[in-house]
């Protein structure tokens, strides 16, 4: 089975990414084909590398980009959702005049279009949120 | 080789308050280049999202309910909206925006795209659907 | 082609747990996780919907979110049945599609 993800809130706020992250552990370790993991809506505060949580709890930004290079997945996270979150790559850092950017390793920025492909690719569109 | 899909976008949510409705309308923007069979859904507070006289001024926020006006140039001729949520709210199709598109297998001749149905008739369209995206 | 209906917030808080049940037909399936899980105990004020709409509907929930929130599977409406991950997993895989009231 392949499965596109949709994860809608950030880190730590909800419990939304969390459960995406072991839904979709699980799914692998069925044999299942993850295509793509799309982050919008406050999801795309998943990707920022500028996070300290207290050392005793889940990292949860530095565990997506593990499970993405460990499983060679696809995280994109939304243009236009991370343009109104302040999420910048070093492309929209110097599109958009940005004297910085922080996006995660494992993640890339891309349009809604990805979502709507990954819902015609996959059997299985998964939505955590709120 | 048809790679058409039945998509289902499930509105649930009232506009401003949260930023789920515009983003979701984005979503059924975007999409409509890849040429998919779209459906829209307005269940719950959703039916809220589609309400005529918005006016954003005193906030200072985009009103982007005329958006809605415009889903008929999308493709977007099925726009589903549960009696029941309308029932709850005290409101009827009266109270909702008067979207359209134009039928091009009938002479272009613009018609409703707005369809009340019941729990149930929606159930039975979310069944026949391909893929439900909610927001 | 029967449905996954998965609902995350607690019946109290939100009306997705009500909605999903509006919407659920008979053969479908409703999976609680996250908060949803207080769907599942007995003695609510919702208990008795739930227990209603297992007559049509399967009702799913998820293991590791009760243990998180000291709920124990005593505590369950009878009929529910408990999975983890895997399951969850399995259950997108045996129903058509998936529908999230979040």
């Amino acid at each position: 089975m392949k499965f596109v993800i949709q994860v809608n809130e950030g880190p730590y706020n909800h419990e939304a990414s969390t459960s995406a992250l072991n839904f979709v552990r699980a799914a692998l370790d069925a044999g299942h084909e993850v295509f793509r993991v799309f982050f919008y809506h406050d999801g795309v505060n998943n990707s920022t590398r500028y996070t300290t949580p207290p050392q005793d709890d889940l990292h949860i930004v530095n565990t997506w980009s593990e499970l993405a290079s460990k499983h060679d997945l696809d995280l994109v996270v939304c243009v236009a959702a991370a343009q109104r979150r302040g999420i910048v790559d070093e492309g929209e850092q110097e599109r958009n005049g940005k004297d910085g950017n922080n996006i995660a390793p494992g993640f890339r920025i891309s349009g809604l279009g990805q979502l709507v492909e990954g819902c015609i690719q996959a059997d299985r569109l998964m939505v955590f949120g709120d | 080789m048809s790679d058409i899909k039945n998509f289902l976008y499930l509105n649930r949510r009232a506009p401003y308050g949260t930023v789920y409705a515009w983003e979701s309308l984005e979503v059924v923007l975007i999409g409509a280049a890849f040429e998919q069979d779209v459906s829209l859904a307005f269940v719950d507070d959703g039916v809220y999202q589609i309400m005529k006289g918005q006016d954003t001024s005193g906030l200072g926020i985009k009103n982007f309910s005329p958006t809605y006006s415009a889903l008929g140039d999308y493709d977007v001729q099925k726009i589903y909206v549960e009696k029941e949520s309308l029932d709850a709210r005290g409101l009827t199709v009266e109270d909702l925006l008067d979207l359209k598109y134009e039928d091009e297998d009938d002479d272009w001749a613009e018609k409703d795209s707005i369809k009340v149905v019941s729990a149930e008739e929606l159930a039975k369209l979310m069944d026949e659907s391909d893929v439900v995206l909610s927001f | 082609m029967p449905i996954l209906h998965t609902v995350n917030k607690s019946p109290f808080e939100r009306d997705s747990l009500d909605s999903a049940i509006r919407h659920a037909l008979k053969g479908s399936s409703v999976m609680l996780y996250e908060d949803g899980v207080y769907g599942a105990m007995k003695g609510t004020a919702f208990a008795d919907k739930v227990s209603g709409a297992m007559k049509d509907v399967s009702f799913y929930v998820l293991g590791p979110d009760l243990k998180a929130r000291g709920i124990d599977e005593s505590k369950l409406i009878d009929g529910v049945k408990v999975v983890d991950y895997s399951g969850f997993v399995q259950l997108t895989v045996d129903n058509d599609k998936v529908s999230a009231w979040t």
